[in-house]
C-alpha cells in the first residue's frame, strides 16, 4: 500500500550538510577534549554525532560518507562500551578520519567526486584499527533490503498462503493492533479471513484490553513469503505465527471458511478508545532560518521607528504638551517599548561567541604537537552574544592571535621547566560584555613580548629611526605595523603572509581596537574592543558651530580643555599638541568640513578631543562636547555618496542630521600628509 | 489523518521525515529528542510516535518505557527508526514497549508502507 509519492531528497541536501558540519565541530571538540579518564558523555556525544551523519548520509544518498562514518562509529561504540582504550593513537586517528569526511562532505556539497584514494586508505587505518581489537568492522546496510521483491519476480505464479495468525493475549500493550495487520495483508492480494475465538473467555472474566481472538486466513496472490513476514515482523515474538503454502488440492476445502469482514475483528479491543485528533497547533522545531536581509530591514525599520519616537516627544515639548499627563505617559510607554523593541530585534542578529572559538582547539592541537609544546586552551565567556557580521570577522584574527601566542609565546617544555613554571602553557581567551562594548582577551603565560627584539627588528625593517627613543606601550605597538615580524625564520605557524598589522586593521574596519600588554617572562596579553554590532554606534556628540557631530565613543581616549597657545603650528599649516608624553596632531574640525569661522567662538578655548585609532592618537578640536546617545547607523553610500571623513549619518532626536566623523580615515589622511 | 509525534535529533531527518508524512496529509508534531517529546506527549494526544534512538538528554528507548507509563500512551504505537540492524537493538526496543522499528536509511515510501501496519 505504498502511496506513490515522489520525493525528491536532493531539497533536504541543504540541511544535511549544515547538520554535518555541526556534527563535526561537536565530534572535533569531543575528541580533543577526549582522554582516559573522560567522562561516558563526551564519547557518547562524539559517537551520536558520527551516528547522525552516518544515518543522514544513507538516507539522502551519500551512502559514501555513511559507509566512511560507519568506520568511526565501529571504534567510537567499542570505546562507548569500554571494549577500546582512549590512547592518544586512536584519538589522532580519529582526528584524522574527521579531516577525511570534512573533506568528503564539502566535495559532496560542491558535487565534485571524492578523493577515493584518501578516504580508502583512512578507511583501512579505521577498519584496521577496529578489527585489531578481534572484532570485524560490519559493513553498514545503505539499502534497504528490496531482494525480497526481486527475488519473488522470477516465479510469477500465483500462489496460495495459509496463515495462521494467534496474537498472545498482551498484544495491544505493544501498540500493535492486529486488525491493521490484517488491512496490510489485504493489500497483498485476495484475502479470506476466518476469526477463531475459540480463546473467548467468559463475559465476567474477560479483560477488554486483551486479546483473544486468533485468525486464520489464506492469502491468494503473487506474493513472496517475506513480504508477508515483513508485516508481522514487528509481532512474530507476541503471536503464535505459521506461513504456509497450500497445495491446490486444498483450495476447495475453502467452503467452509467464513468470509469475515475484516473491521469486525475491531470488537476485539473495545477498550481502546482511539483520541479524538483535535487540530493540535503543530509543535515545530524550535527555530527557524530566516534570510539575514530580512532581518536587516527589521532592524533598519526599527532604527526609523526609535528616530521618529523621539522626534514625537521632542514636538510634543515644543507644542507645550509636556503637562499633559496622559500624554506623557502614553509617550513614556511608546518609548519603553521602542527601546525594547530594539534591543529585541538586534538580538536577532546576536549569536553566541563560541562559533569563533570553535576552529581554536583544532589548531591548538595540531600546533603544539608541531612545535612540541604543551598547552592548555581555556575559554570563558562562550556564550557573550555579538552581532553576526562582527562575529564572522573575528574568526581569523582570534586565530591568527592564538596561533602566535603559541608560536611565539608559549616556550618549550625544558624552558619553561628551566623558567620555574609548569611544563604545560596556557592560553586563555575570554569574552565579556562592557558596555555597548565585547572584549575579547586572548593571554598566555609565555616569554612575553621581547622589547629588545622587537626594537631591532623595527631598525632593521626601517620602521623607525636609530636614535629613535620609544616608551614601551610604543614599543609593543610597533609588532602592528605593517611588514613586521619577529619570528627568525617563517615558520608555517604564523608566517602566512598574515601579520599582526591585518589583525589590527581588521579590527579597525569593524570599528573596534586592539591593544597589547606584557610581560618579560610572563606573558603577554591582547585584548580586543569591538562594539557589539555594526548598526548602532554609542556616539559622543560634539558641536562645531552649530552643527552636531558624532565621534564612535570606543575610540575616544578623552577630552580636554587646551588653551589655544599650546597648540603649536608647524610647517605646511599641521598642528601638534603636547598631549602626555607625546606630540599629537590636532585636526579643527571647523577648518575640516569648511565651516563658517566665528572669531568670538575661536576665541574661547575650544575642547579637544583625543581619540586613539591603532596606536595612534589625534586630537580633535571640537568648539564643545554636548553629550552621548546610541545612535542608529545610516549609511551615506546608499543615501547620497562616499564623503571623505564620514562614515555615515544618523538622525537626532530633533530631526537634524548629524554626521558620524570617520576617525580612522581622519588618521589615515593625516598619516598621509 | 493521523497526529504523529516524530523525534530525532537531526534536522535533517526530522525535514524528511515530516515533509514525507505532511505530503500525505498527516499532522507532524516534531521534538529534538526524548525530553522535549515527553513534555510534549504528556499535553497532548498522539496517534503514532516515531523516535530516533541516539540522542541527547533521553534516547528513544528510554522514552518509549516512560511514554508507556502513561495512561493515555499504553496503546499508541511507537516506532523506533534504528541504524541497528542487530537483534539486540530490537529486542532492548521491544523490552521498552516499542511497537516496532524501522531501519535507517529508509526511503519515503518505505516509511510510508510501514507506518500503515500500525495507523
Amino acid at each position: 500500500m505504498n502511496s506513490d509519492i515522489n520525493i525528491d531528497l536532493s531539497q533536504f541536501h541543504d540541511v544535511f550538510f549544515e547538520e554535518c558540519s555541526e556534527g563535526m565541530e561537536v565530534m572535533e571538540s569531543g575528541l580533543l577534549n577526549l582522554t582516559s579518564d573522560s567522562d561516558s558523555e563526551v564519547i557518547n556525544t562524539i559517537f551520536r554525532a558520527a551516528h547522525s551523519i552516518k544515518g543522514g548520509g544513507g538516507t539522502f544518498g551519500f551512502s559514501e560518507i555513511s559507509n566512511f562514518t560507519h568506520g568511526m562509529e565501529t571504534i567510537l561504540d567499542k570505546m562507548r562500551n569500554g571494549n577500546l582504550a582512549v590512547t592518544p593513537e586512536v584519538r589522532e586517528l580519529l582526528l584524522e578520519a574527521l579531516d577525511c569526511l570534512r573533506d568528503m562532505v564539502q566535495r559532496s556539497k560542491d558535487k565534485a567526486p571524492i578523493d577515493q584514494d584518501l578516504v580508502r586508505e583512512v578507511h583501512e587505518k579505521l577498519e584496521k584499527f577496529a578489527s585489531g581489537s578481534a572484532v570485524a568492522v560490519e559493513e553498514p546496510q545503505t539499502e534497504r533490503k528490496k531482494k525480497s521483491a526481486s527475488e519473488s519476480t522470477g516465479k510469477s505464479d500465483v500462489a496460495t498462503w495459509n496463515i495462521s495468525f494467534y496474537p498472545h493475549e498482551n498484544i495491544f500493550y505493544t501498540g500493535n493492533d492486529p486488525f491493521r495487520l490484517i488491512r496490510e495483508l489485504q493489500c497483498l492480494g485476495d484475502l479470506t479471513v476466518t476469526i477463531n475465538h475459540e480463546r473467548l473467555p467468559k463475559f465476567s472474566e474477560m479483560d477488554v484490553q486483551s486479546c483473544y481472538l486468533g485468525w486464520d486466513m489464506v492469502l491468494k496472490g503473487d506474493v513472496p513469503r517475506d513480504l508477508i513476514a515483513e508485516i508481522f515482523e514487528w509481532v512474530e515474538d507476541d503471536c503464535d505465527l505459521e506461513i504456509s503454502q497450500q497445495n491446490e488440492i486444498f483450495e476447495q476445502k475453502k467452503a467452509e471458511v467464513v468470509e469475515a469482514q475484516v473491521r469486525t475483528t475491531d470488537v476485539a479491543k473495545t477498550g481502546r478508545r482511539r483520541t479524538d485528533k483535535s487540530g493540535l497547533s503543530g509543535q515545530e522545531s524550535t527555530s527557524i532560518r530566516v534570510d539575514i536581509n530580512k532581518v536587516d530591514g527589521l532592524v533598519n525599520l526599527v532604527g526609523e521607528l526609535v528616530i521618529t519616537q523621539s522626534i514625537l516627544s521632542r514636538v510634543c515639548d515644543d507644542l507645550g504638551l509636556e503637562n499633559n499627563e496622559k500624554l506623557n505617559e502614553c509617550l513614556d510607554q511608546l518609548e519603553r517599548n521602542t527601546r525594547d523593541l530594539q534591543e529585541q530585534t538586534m538580538g536577532i542578529r546576536m549569536l553566541p561567541i563560541d562559533f569563533a572559538f570553535q576552529r581554536l582547539p583544532r589548531i591548538v592541537h595540531d600546533l603544539s604537537l608541531s612545535l612540541g609544546k604543551k598547552v592548555e586552551l581555556k575559554f570563558s565567556g562562550e556564550t557573550t552574544e555579538l552581532d553576526k557580521t562582527v562575529l564572522e570577522k573575528i574568526g581569523d584574527p582570534l586565530m591568527h592571535l592564538v596561533r602566535n601566542a603559541l608560536d611565539h609565546g608559549i616556550e618549550l617544555p625544558d624552558v619553561r621547566v628551566a623558567a620555574g613554571k609548569t611544563e604545560k602553557g596556557l592560553i586563555t581567551i575570554n569574552a565579556y560584555h562592557q558596555g555597548g562594548n565585547i572584549i575579547i582577551e586572548i593571554s598566555d603565560d609565555g616569554a612575553g613580548l621581547n622589547p629588545e627584539k622587537i626594537v631591532n627588528k623595527a631598525r632593521e625593517k626601517r620602521l623607525i629611526e636609530d636614535n629613535e627613543e620609544l616608551t614601551e606601550a610604543q614599543i609593543y605597538n610597533l609588532i602592528f605595523s605593517p611588514g613586521f615580524s619577529t619570528a627568525v625564520t617563517v615558520s608555517d605557524v604564523s608566517g602566512r603572509g598574515v601579520g599582526m598589522d591585518v589583525v589590527r586593521r581588521n579590527m579597525t574596519d569593524l570599528g573596534g581596537v586592539v591593544e597589547v600588554a606584557s610581560k618579560v617572562g610572563k606573558g603577554s596579553s591582547f585584548t580586543i574592543r569591538l562594539p557589539l554590532t555594526v548598526a548602532i554606534l554609542e556616539g559622543q556628540m560634539v558641536r562645531v558651530d552649530d552643527q552636531i557631530f558624532i565621534i564612535p565613543l570606543l575610540s575616544i581616549v578623552e577630552s580636554l580643555q587646551v588653551a589655544e597657545e599650546k597648540i603649536n603650528a608647524i610647517a605646511n599649516k599641521s598642528e601638534l599638541y603636547h598631549y602626555r608624553d607625546e606630540y599629537i596632531s590636532v585636526i579643527r574640525l571647523r577648518e575640516m568640513f569648511n565651516l563658517k569661522s566665528d572669531d568670538e567662538e575661536e576665541d574661547k578655548a575650544g575642547l579637544l578631543v583625543v581619540v586613539d585609532i591603532g596606536g595612534r592618537r589625534l586630537g580633535l578640536y571640537v568648539d564643545d562636547v554636548i553629550g552621548q546617545q546610541q545612535v542608529v547607523i545610516k549609511s551615506l553610500e546608499q543615501n547620497y555618496q562616499q564623503v571623505h571623513g564620514i562614515a555615515g549619518a544618523t538622525v537626532l532626536g530633533d530631526g537634524a542630521v548629524a554626521l558620524i566623523i570617520d576617525v580612522l580615515g581622519l588618521a589615515k589622511n593625516n598619516l598621509d600628509n | 489523518m493521523a497526529n504523529i509525534l516524530l523525534v530525532d535529533d537531526s534536522a535533517s531527518m526530522r525535514e524528511m521525515v515530516s515533509f514525507t508524512l505532511r505530503g500525505v496529509g498527516h499532522q507532524v508534531n516534531e521534538a529534538e529528542d526524548g525530553v522535549e517529546a515527553l513534555e510534549f506527549a504528556k499535553g497532548a494526544s498522539v496517534d503514532l510516535v516515531i523516535t530516533d534512538v541516539n540522542m541527547p538528554n533521553m534516547d528513544g528507548i528510554t522514552l518509549t518505557a516512560e511514554l508507556r507509563k502513561l495512561e493515555s500512551y499504553k496503546f499508541i504505537p511507537i516506532l523506533i527508526l534504528t541504524t541497528e540492524t542487530g537483534s539486540v537493538r530490537k529486542e532492548q526496543g521491544k523490552v521498552a514497549g516499542a511497537t516496532g522499528w524501522i531501519e535507517k536509511p529508509f526511503d519515503p515510501d518505505h516509511l510510508l508502507g510501514t507506518i500503515n501496519r500500525v495507523l
